[in-house]
C-alpha cells in the first residue's frame, strides 16, 4: 500500500463524525488537565481508559492520544501565567515564559507557545507518517550506554538553563540528582533516603517538587514585599505577535521541531530531554544570550516546539513495534489489549485503519488545539488581573488538590510545603530551580542507564567509549561543557564587580522589577 | 498513582469535559463510604451489597493485572447489582495496596486483586505490614497468565534445548532481563536459572516495556515474561520465543512447546491472579463475592478477552476460597527458598 493510499485510509478513518468528535473531546480534556496544576495526562487517561472499552479501537486511541498531546499543549499555560509547571518540559517554558508574563507580555508568550506547538505538531506528524518504521529501527540502536551518554549531554547542556552563576547552576543540578535518588533502587530493591516512609519508596513526586519549588516559592517571595504585583503586570499589552516577533521565533521553532522530532523517538529519555536541549541550543545561538531568563521569546518558542514535536514522535516506537516509550504509551498498550488488539509490529499491517487513522488524527487534533487555544489567550491573560489576595490562595488550593488527586495521598501535599520552603531559600541564595528540576528528572535515568550498561558489559567501563554512538555523544558532552564553562571563567572578573550591586542576574530578582527593567524589546513591541 | 473508575451496569459513565473531576469525586466518595460504613456482622452480610464496591489494583492502569481486573469488574458488577470502582494503588511491588486493604473494614466493600506477588512479598520484604495468609480472606482464583521464554533474534539457538546448552556454556556473558525486584519476569528468571543450573547476569528494568525494547534492540540476551507482553513481538518475529511455562500450549502461540515438552519440566510458572478481602469479613459476604466471580468467569467476553492475552479463566473449582488459599500457601512455600537462595530482597 502506497503512502497516499495509506493516508487516504487514514483520512477516511479520522474524518468520521464520531472520531472527529472524540478527537476534539480528547484535546479539549488534555488542554484542561494541562492547565490544572497536578492532574496530568497519565492520570486523566487512566481515569478515562475504562469508558473507551465500548468504543471502536481507533476512536479509543484517537481520544486517549488527544489527551496526551493536548496536555503537552495546555501545560505551558500555567507555567507562563503563574509559574506552575505541571511537568518537566513546562518547567523550561516557565523560565522565560513567566518572565514575559511579568513584563506584561503573557499574551505573546501564550501565542508563541500555541503557534510553535501547532507547527511542530504538524511537522512531527508528517515525520511519523513518512518515517515511522525506519526511525524506530534507528532508535533501537540506542542501548543503555548510548542513553547514558545522551543524558550526560543533556545534564551538561542544562547548565545554560541558569542565567546566573555557573557554579550555582552546577550545585543545583547536583542537588537535583541527590533528590532523584530517593526511593527504592530498581536493581536491588534497597530503599534509599526513605526514612522508613513507604510513600517514599517510589521516590519523590515530580509534581510536588515542581509546584513547591516554582509556584509556591514564587508566591512566598511575592508576599515578602508590599502587595505590589510583580507577577502581574501593570498593563497587559497586545496579545498578538508583531512582525519582529515572528522573525525572532522562526528559527527557534524550526530547530525545536527538528530536535524534538528526533529525540522523541528515543526510548525513555528522549522526550524529557527535548525541551531542555532546545532551550540550551537557543541560548547558545542567540545574539543576546543575556536576555534568556529575563523574558526571551525564543526561550518559549524553541522548547515548546520541541516538546510538542517529541510528544508526537514518541508514538513511533508504540505504533511500529508495540514498545512503550513512557508511562502514557504503556497505558495505550493497555487500551489496545482490552480491545483485543495485541500491540506489536503487526498492527500496522493488520489494523491499517487504526494506524493511519491515528496519525491523521494527530494533525486534526493539532488544528483543533490551535483553534481552541488562540481565542482563549485573551481570557487567560485576564486571569492575571485577579487580585493577589484571591489569586494566591486559589493557586495554592488548586495545586494542593491537583497534587493530592494523583495519589490521593496527603504526603504529596506536605511535600509541596517542604519544597516551597526549600525553593524560597534557594531564591534568597540566588539559586535557580530549573537546573535542580532537570537533575531530579534525569538523575535517576542516568544512574539506571549507567548501571545497566555496566551490568551488560560485565563491568567493563570502556563500553561508553567503544560504542561509536555513545562515544560521539560523550564528545559532544565534553564540547558542551567547555563551551558552557569557558565564558563563565572569562567573565568572572567583570561579574565580581557587578555582584557588589545586584548579583549575577538571578531570574527572580529579590524585588519586584521596576517598569524600567522590563527588557529592551518590550518598548519596541508596543503598538 | 491511584485512580478510581466506576463500573455501573445501569448508568454507564459518559465522556465529557468534567469527567476526571467526577471520577475523582466518585473515588473520594467511595473511599469515604468504605471508611465510614463499618461492618455490623451478620446484618451487614444480609444486606450486602448495598453500595459501591472498590476493587483495589496494586499496579498501574493499563497493565496486565489492571486489564484482568477491569475485565471481570463489569460482569461482577452486574451480578452483584452494584457499581464496582477499580482503583489503582501503585507502589512498593504491590505491598502498599495490600497493606491498605488488609487494614480496611472487613465489610466486603474493599476488595484486593493481586497476583503471584502476594506469595512472594513475605520473602522479599522483611517488614511487611501484613501477613498474606492471616490478614486476608481469599475469594477465589481468577486466571493464570502463562509466561514465555524469549531471546533476542540473533542469539543463535533455535530450540529451548539449544538455548539451555548455550546458556550453560556461556554463563559468564549471558544477560537476562527483568522488570525489577519481585516482578513476575524476575521470578521466572530465577526459576530458569535454577532449572538450568546457571547463574546469569540479571539486568533490571523499570517495567516490562523498556526491558522488551532492549531485547528487541538486541541489547540484552534473554527474558521470561508474560504472554500479555511478549505475544505481539513473538508473532511478528521481533524476538524468538522458545517455550511457554504452563502445562498446556497457548492458543495464540500454537508453535511454542511447553517447557515440559521441550525438556525443562521443572520450569512451571504462571502469573496467577486472585481476589482478597480483609480477614474477619463475614462468610456470607465472601460467598456473595465468590459466586459473582464464578459467574463473571463464564462470561463469553471475559473468556474471549483473556484468550487474547493468552490466558484462560480459572475453572469453577479453582475460583473458590479453598483452592485459592491452597494455591497461596503452596506458592509461599515454593518461592521462599528460591528467593532466599538467590539473595533477593526488596528492602
Amino acid at each position: 500500500m502506497g503512502i497516499l493510499d495509506s493516508l487516504a485510509l487514514g483520512f477516511e478513518t479520522a474524518f468520521t463524525p464520531v472520531n472527529l468528535l472524540f478527537c476534539l473531546i480528547g484535546v479539549t480534556l488534555g488542554t484542561a488537565v494541562g492547565v490544572l496544576p497536578g492532574i496530568g495526562p497519565t492520570a486523566t487517561m487512566a481515569l478515562l481508559l475504562p469508558i473507551t472499552f465500548g468504543f471502536d479501537p481507533a476512536t479509543s486511541l484517537i481520544m486517549l492520544a488527544g489527551i496526551y498531546y493536548g496536555a503537552q499543549y495546555g501545560g505551558s499555560t500555567t507555567a507562563i501565567l503563574i509559574n506552575l509547571p505541571g511537568e518537566s518540559s513546562a518547567a523550561v517554558t516557565a523560565i522565560d515564559g513567566h518572565e514575559m508574563a511579568k513584563q506584561g507580555r503573557a499574551g505573546k508568550a501564550l501565542a508563541t507557545a500555541a503557534l510553535g506547538s501547532f507547527f511542530a505538531g504538524s511537522v512531527a506528524t508528517l515525520f511519523v507518517a513518512l518515517l515511522a518504521t525506519p526511525l524506530s529501527r534507528l532508535a533501537l540502536n540506542f542501548g543503555p550506554a548510548e542513553l547514558a551518554s545522551l543524558i550526560l549531554l543533556g545534564l551538561i547542556a542544562s547548565i545554560t538553563l541558569a542565567s546566573g552563576s555557573t557554579l550555582k547552576a552546577l550545585a543545583m543540578i547536583v542537588l537535583g540528582l541527590l533528590l532523584g535518588t530517593v526511593g527504592q533502587d530498581i536493581a536491588t530493591g534497597t530503599p534509599r533516603f526513605t526514612f522508613g516512609q513507604r510513600e517514599l519508596f517510589d521516590g519523590l513526586d515530580f509534581v510536588s517538587l515542581a509546584v513547591g519549588l516554582f509556584g509556591v516559592a514564587e508566591i512566598l517571595r511575592n508576599l515578602e514585599g508590599s502587595m505590589v504585583r510583580s507577577v502581574m503586570v501593570k498593563k497587559v499589552q497586545d496579545l498578538w505577535l508583531t512582525r519582529d516577533d515572528f522573525r525572532r521565533i522562526r528559527m527557534p521553532v524550526l530547530r525545536g521541531t527538528a530536535l524534538g522530532s528526533g529525540l522523541g523517538v528515543l526510548p525513555g529519555a528522549g522526550h524529557v530531554l527535548a525541551s531542555f536541549i532546545s532551550y540550551s541550543t537557543e541560548k547558545r545561538v542567540a545574539k543576546d544570550p543575556q536576555e534568556f531568563g529575563r523574558g526571551a521569546i525564543q526561550g518559549v518558542a524553541g522548547p515548546e516546539s520541541a516538546n510538542n514535536a517529541a510528544a508526537q514522535t514518541s508514538f513511533i516506537p508504540l505504533l511500529t513495534l508495540g514498545l512503550p516509550a513512557n508511562a502514557v504509551m504503556a497505558l495505550l498498550i493497555g487500551a489496545l489489549l482490552i480491545q483485543g488488539i495485541v500491540p506489536g509490529p503487526n498492527v500496522i499491517n493488520e489494523e491499517p485503519g487504526l494506524f493511519w487513522g491515528l496519525i491523521v488524527s494527530f494533525w486534526i487534533g493539532n488544528l483543533f488545539l490551535v483553534l481552541l487555544n488562540l481565542p482563549l489567550i485573551g481570557l487567560w491573560v485576564k486571569m492575571l488581573a485577579i487580585p493577589y489576595r484571591w489569586l494566591f490562595p486559589a493557586i495554592i488550593g488548586f495545586a494542593a488538590i491537583g497534587t493530592f488527586s494523583i495519589n490521593l495521598n496527603a504526603f504529596d501535599v506536605y511535600a509541596i510545603a517542604f519544597f516551597a520552603v526549600l525553593g524560597y531559600g534557594l531564591i534568597k541564595l540566588g539559586c535557580e530551580p530549573a537546573p535542580l528540576l532537570l537533575g531530579f528528572v534525569l538523575g535517576p535515568l542516568l544512574e539506571e542507564y549507567v548501571r545497566r550498561a555496566l551490568t551488560i558489559s560485565q563491568g567493563d567501563a570502556t563500553v561508553f567509549l567503544t560504542r561509536p554512538l555513545s562515544l560521539t555523544l560523550l564528545v559532544l558532552a565534553v564540547v558542551a561543557f567547555v563551551v558552557a564553562v569557558l565564558p563563565a571563567v572569562r567573565r568572572k572578573r567583570e561579574v565580581v564587580f557587578v555582584e557588589e550591586d545586584d548579583g549575577p542576574h538571578p531570574p527572580h530578582p529579590p524585588h519586584p522589577p521596576q517598569p524600567a527593567q522590563a527588557g529592551p524589546r518590550d518598548g519596541a513591541s508596543r503598538p | 498513582m491511584r485512580q478510581g473508575h466506576s463500573y455501573d451496569a445501569t448508568a454507564r459513565p459518559r465522556p465529557g469535559r468534567t469527567r476526571p473531576v467526577i471520577g475523582l469525586a466518585a473515588a473520594a466518595l467511595t473511599l469515604a463510604a468504605c471508611g465510614g460504613g463499618g461492618g455490623g456482622g451478620e446484618d451487614a452480610a444480609a444486606s450486602y451489597p448495598d453500595g459501591d464496591i472498590t476493587f483495589v489494583v496494586p499496579f498501574s492502569a493499563g497493565g496486565p493485572t489492571d486489564t484482568v481486573t477491569r475485565l471481570i469488574a463489569e460482569p461482577m458488577s452486574e451480578e452483584l447489582g452494584q457499581p464496582v470502582v477499580v482503583q489503582n494503588v501503585e507502589g512498593a511491588g504491590g505491598t502498599i495496596a495490600a497493606g491498605q486493604v488488609a487494614s480496611a473494614e472487613p465489610d466486603g466493600y474493599t476488595v484486593l486483586m493481586h497476583h503471584i506477588g502476594m506469595s512472594t512479598a513475605p520473602s522479599l520484604y522483611s517488614d511487611l505490614p501484613y501477613a498474606p495468609l492471616e490478614d486476608f480472606e481469599t475469594v477465589g482464583l481468577v486466571t493464570e497468565v502463562p509466561m514465555t521464554i524469549v531471546a533476542r533474534n540473533d542469539l543463535g539457538p533455535t530450540t529451548l534445548e539449544e538455548l539451555v546448552t548455550y546458556v550453560q556454556e556461556n554463563q559468564d556473558t549471558v544477560t537476562i532481563a527483568n522488570a525489577g525486584v519481585g516482578a513476575a519476569s524476575q521470578l521466572c528468571g530465577l526459576l530458569f536459572q535454577q532449572a538450568t543450573d546457571t547463574t546469569l547476569t540479571e539486568v533490571a528494568y523499570e517495567g516490562t516495556g523498556p526491558a522488551l525494547t532492549d531485547l528487541v534492540g538486541g541489547q540484552v540476551d534473554i527474558m521470561c515474561d508474560q504472554t500479555t507482553n511478549t505475544t505481539g513481538q513473538i508473532q511478528s518475529g521481533e524476538i524468538t520465543g522458545y517455550a511457554v511455562t504452563t502445562p498446556e500450549r497457548v492458543a495464540s502461540l500454537p508453535d511454542l512447546p511447553t517447557t515440559e515438552e521441550a525438556g525443562l519440566p521443572d520450569l512451571q510458572v504462571g502469573v496467577w491472579h486472585g481476589l482478597y478481602v480483609p480477614a474477619e469479613t463475614p462468610d456470607g459476604i465472601v460467598e456473595e463475592l465468590t459466586a459473582a466471580l464464578q459467574v463473571a468467569l463464564t462470561d463469553q467476553n471475559v473468556i474471549d478477552q483473556l484468550a487474547e492475552l493468552g490466558a484462560t479463566p480459572s475453572p469453577e473449582s479453582d475460583a473458590t476460597p479453598e483452592a485459592h488459599t491452597e494455591q497461596l500457601s503452596s506458592q509461599i512455600d515454593l518461592w521462599q527458598p528460591i528467593i532466599e537462595e538467590a539473595g533477593v530482597s526488596a528492602d
